[in-house]
């Protein structure tokens, strides 16, 4: 448990700040690399990676869409189309953002895994 | 074997990867589009009010001040110009570079590059006609002119750094929504652009030629049918400068070529269809009355001109001040100063001139290879250039654009329009005054820095294309109107058809001294309006050709004529009017001619709300989309036989034309249907045309369209025409013929009232907002009250004002 929790907030704090300067894709590089070094089984590995950025990527979404009273969502969610969902524009988008980090997450502990 | 549970998900996670990060179709990048700290979420601006900044730059020489109030309108104040206009760019930039490089790009020929060839290859045709017409080779031409005077030098130089200042502090956070939705980034901006955008106005507003149109037209018709149908002037003609003013005789004299009868009157080549062109309508009303006829006996300026309507809008509310000058009004992102407005001392606007300065000539080349082209009896060496189009998705487009004396080759066997039009590889170049140098730039300048009439005299000396009226009022009491550019001077009807361009004679032979173009200065009427029409009638010594209106501008001095004591609040009533004169027009011949108990009784319906309607293009009235269709429809029955041997492309007779033609004569030459053996009349033709408008008004009505706001249906699109991000289904009225000119996606795009008391009293409106961010909530704020007529007080700040509780935060820019 102790594991999950250092993991899940290690990879929050540090995919947020690599996310201010570095490509999107560091929320699969990141959740890799802490899987690696801090093993857990596959599937606690895949669900820390999931729940850290899909958190994290939600949260910050769900700030700027208040801030903004929803007004760049809804044309967002018209273009996608999702029918102007604001809220199931974030969902998708913190969905496919979790899933990346899950993957990265399950790479790092299944080579933590294979090298013993 | 134990990596192979690690290599499977290394793969899946690699490839998910991979596949969020590049874009599908139309589909984004998903990745980097929903990463909230780098992709649209950023744009997602916040609603409360924005926060004061401050930026550092070595080009700032002094320190200057940006105020922007509760309209997210910046009142800029600097030390010096060349600071000032840094500000201008940075600002445009800040609110507005997607769309400068946006249009710019469209200018350029080079929309491909940034959304694909497009379906059927249109975007990459229109990029090739643009590149064909000419576009670069004289927005360079006008770059050398603008840069050879220091003072646009200068002001370019100061813009153009403000704007990269802007770009170079992005980061792919903050890149406006459009790029991250499109998958570019923007380049640095270059005084080229800005001569760029400016020749796009030219293009955008001298589309008043159909030499092709017009071509085919003759190849069917005789000449005294064509004259018929395409007559020069109109019996209800009010032109611009009032009839009856007299002209001295024509300072240059042209003469027709002694070969016009058999080389170009007679001649029928059929030839190619054209991509497109400008909205023929991209027109406008400007007027000023004079102080005797205002409430408080100072000169009022209006200006409303009509284009396109896009989000983001053309315009941008400014206001510059510096030790030089202080102006206020609409500018354009995409170049410095204030282009529509005023400043301390005079107020001024724009309406089209409709003139054609655009021509077209056949050359003969002596092969294939296009080297030498035959002029003036002898072979001359042609200058071959090669296009170069960058495709979006990879790959490239080269184009082959031969010059000859006249200009770019625009259409040939490489290029006819549609490429599935078929010609007989004729050439085509193109003349056109836009090809000429000229510094446009110059006369915003030197109109924002004016201090009376004769600084606006020479200021507008600098307008060269497009023809434009120039309307001029001052605090001193004056009001004016110019038609200005440089025209040239056409024998009758030189240019409106193909010529041949094989001898010099057919060449434009001067160009109509500055001081013989159209205006009134001061009349004794009290005011001086122009409105796309005629600016003069018969007796001015010069062919006018193009294409104009006729009842906006007659409505208007006939409304001016009746008021006194003018208001700002009378203004706005006259802009916002809803009168269809042409329907006053049209709709007696209409009812004198139709047979009422040959309508059906569902027609009877449709009929009767025409019959009782109040000639209005007000929102909530009916009758105007049974009048429209049903006069569409008499068109099309009246001229469809005729025309139906007349190549593409081809216009038919204005609406004017025909109705003016029924008026004098119910016994018409053309009102038969020649396909038929029976000669039809007038009765018979209009109870036709009304049956067949029928039954697309029922199925409106039916669906509850038939309200004018609703079959109209108004909208302002954004720039990629993609929904979400326009404004669609607008209640408005007004229409085609009518002072409220909006249309369905074009009209009224800068409402501006400036009434010249010693403090400047103005009030204006533009369907849109100052930022061009989606996300921001002063993207579309304009709108509905533009929709509904309204206007917002348009504040002249002074630097004692800076406590004005208008103010929402500042900007400062230091070195």
């Amino acid at each position: 448990m102790k594991k999950f929790l250092v993991s899940l907030l290690l990879t929050v704090s540090l995919c947020f700040v690599a996310g201010l300067y570095l490509p999107w894709w560091s929320v699969a590089v990141i959740p890799f690399l802490i899987a690696y070094l801090i093993p857990q089984t596959a599937f606690k590995a895949f669900l820390t990676g999931f729940l850290s950025v899909f958190v994290l990527w939600f949260l910050i979404a769900f700030v700027l869409d208040s801030g903004n009273d929803h007004i760049l969502s809804v044309k967002v969610a018209t273009i996608l189309p999702l029918k102007g969902s604001y809220l199931l524009l974030n969902l998708i988008g913190s969905f496919l953002g979790g899933l990346v980090a899950g993957l990265g997450a399950l790479s790092g502990a299944l080579l933590s895994k294979a090298r013993g | 074997m134990k990596f192979i549970p690690f290599s499977i998900s290394a793969i899946v996670t690699i490839l998910l990867v991979w596949a969020l990060n590049k874009p599908w179709g139309s589909i984004p990048a998903l990745g980097a589009f929903f990463s909230p700290q780098q992709g649209f979420w950023q744009n997602a601006e916040s609603t409360d009010n924005p926060g004061s900044i401050s930026i550092n730059d070595p080009f700032i020489k002094g320190s200057v001040e940006v105020y922007l109030d509760d309209r997210l309108v910046p009142h800029v104040f600097a030390e010096n110009e060349s600071d000032l206009f840094f500000a201008q760019g940075y600002l445009h930039a800040k609110y507005r570079l997607w769309q400068m490089e946006f249009q710019t790009h469209a200018a350029g020929g080079r929309l491909s590059e940034i959304l694909g060839p497009g379906k059927d290859s249109i975007l990459l045709l229109n990029d090739r006609q643009m590149r064909r017409l000419g576009m670069v080779y004289g927005a360079k031409k006008a770059l050398a002119e603008m840069e050879a005077e220091p003072k646009t030098k200068t002001t370019c130089d100061a813009y153009t750094a403000g704007v990269n200042a802007y770009i170079h502090s992005l980061s792919s956070a903050n890149l406006p929504l459009e790029y991250k939705l499109l998958g570019y980034q923007p380049e640095e901006w270059t005084n080229l652009k800005t001569a760029l955008f400016l020749k796009y106005m030219s293009y955008d507003l001298s589309g008043s030629e159909n030499d092709f149109e017009f071509t085919n037209v003759k190849s069917v018709f005789d000449q005294h049918a064509f004259e018929l149908l395409f007559p020069i002037t109109r019996d209800s003609l009010d032109p611009i400068v009032a009839k009856g003013t007299p002209f001295d005789s024509a300072k240059v004299k042209v003469l027709m070529p002694v070969t016009a009868d058999s080389l170009y009157f007679q001649w029928k080549p059929v030839v190619p269809e054209t991509v497109s062109k400008p909205d023929q309508d991209n027109g406008s009303n400007n007027w000023a009355v004079a102080g005797t006829k205002t409430a408080s006996g100072r000169p009022i300026l209006c200006n409303d001109p009509h284009l396109s309507l896009n989000m983001p809008s053309l315009w941008f509310e400014i206001q510059l001040t510096c030790p030089q000058f202080s102006a206020y009004g609409a500018s354009f992102p995409g170049a410095p100063c204030v282009i529509i407005g005023f400043n301390q001392n005079n107020a001024f606007g724009f309406t089209n001139a409709m003139r054609d300065v655009r021509d077209y000539y056949t050359v003969k080349f002596k092969d294939e290879s296009r080297k030498e082209y035959w002029f003036n009896n002898s072979w001359q060496p042609s200058r071959i250039t090669v296009d170069t189009f960058m495709i979006k998705g990879g790959g490239y487009y080269f184009d082959t654009v031969v010059y000859t004396n006249i200009g770019p080759v625009m259409y040939d066997q490489n290029f006819t329009g549609r490429e599935k039009y078929r010609t007989n590889g004729s050439n085509y170049a193109v003349k056109w005054k836009a090809h000429e140098p000229s510094n446009e730039l110059m006369l915003f300048y030197e109109l924002d820095h004016s201090t009376n009439y004769s600084d606006y005299q020479s200021a507008i000396k600098y307008l060269s294309c497009p023809g434009q009226n120039c309307l001029f009022a001052s605090k001193a009491g004056d009001i004016a109107v110019w038609q200005q550019a440089v025209f040239p001077a056409k024998w009758r009807r030189q240019g409106d058809f193909v010529m041949p361009g094989t001898d010099s004679s057919y060449f434009w032979q001067a160009d109509i001294p500055q001081d013989e173009n159209a205006h009134m200065v001061n009349p004794s009427r009290g005011y001086v309006s122009s409105a796309n029409q005629l600016p003069v009638d018969t007796t001015y010594p010069y062919y006018i050709g193009g294409h104009h209106d006729l009842y906006r501008g007659k409505l208007i001095n006939r409304k001016l004529e009746q008021m006194s004591s003018i208001t700002i609040k009378d203004m706005q009533g006259l802009q916002n009017e809803n009168e269809n004169l042409f329907a006053e027009t049209a709709m007696p011949v209409l009812l004198k001619n139709i047979d009422e108990t040959q309508l059906t009784s569902s027609e009877k319906e449709l009929f009767n709300i025409v019959k009782t309607w109040n000639k209005r293009n007000d929102p909530n009235e009916q009758g105007v989309a049974v009048f429209h269709s049903w006069f569409d429809s008499l068109e099309t029955t009246i001229w469809s036989d005729e025309f139906a041997k007349v190549p593409q492309p081809y216009i038919t007779p204005d609406e004017s034309t025909l109705i003016e033609a029924l008026i004098r004569d119910s016994a018409f030459q053309f009102i038969d249907d020649i396909s038929t053996p029976e000669k039809e009349t007038l009765a018979q033709q209009v109870l036709k045309a009304f049956k067949k408008a029928v039954p697309e008004l029922m199925i409106a009505k039916k669906e509850g369209r038939l309200v004018w706001y609703k079959f109209k249906d108004s909208g302002i699109q954004h720039l990629t025409r993609v929904g979400p991000l326009s404004r669609l289904h607008l209640k408005t009225g007004g229409g085609v013929h009518v002072i409220n000119a909006t249309k369905q996606f074009h009209g009224p795009s800068w409402k501006m009232i400036v009434e010249l008391t010693d403090k400047i009293r103005a009030t204006g409106i533009y369907p849109g907002g100052q930022s061009g961010n989606p996300g921001s909530k002063f993207y579309d704020n304009f709108v509905d009250t533009w929709a509904s007529g309204g206007y917002y007080d348009l504040w002249f700040m002074t630097k004692d004002e800076i406590k004005d509780k208008r103010i929402l935060s500042t900007i400062t820019f230091k070195k």
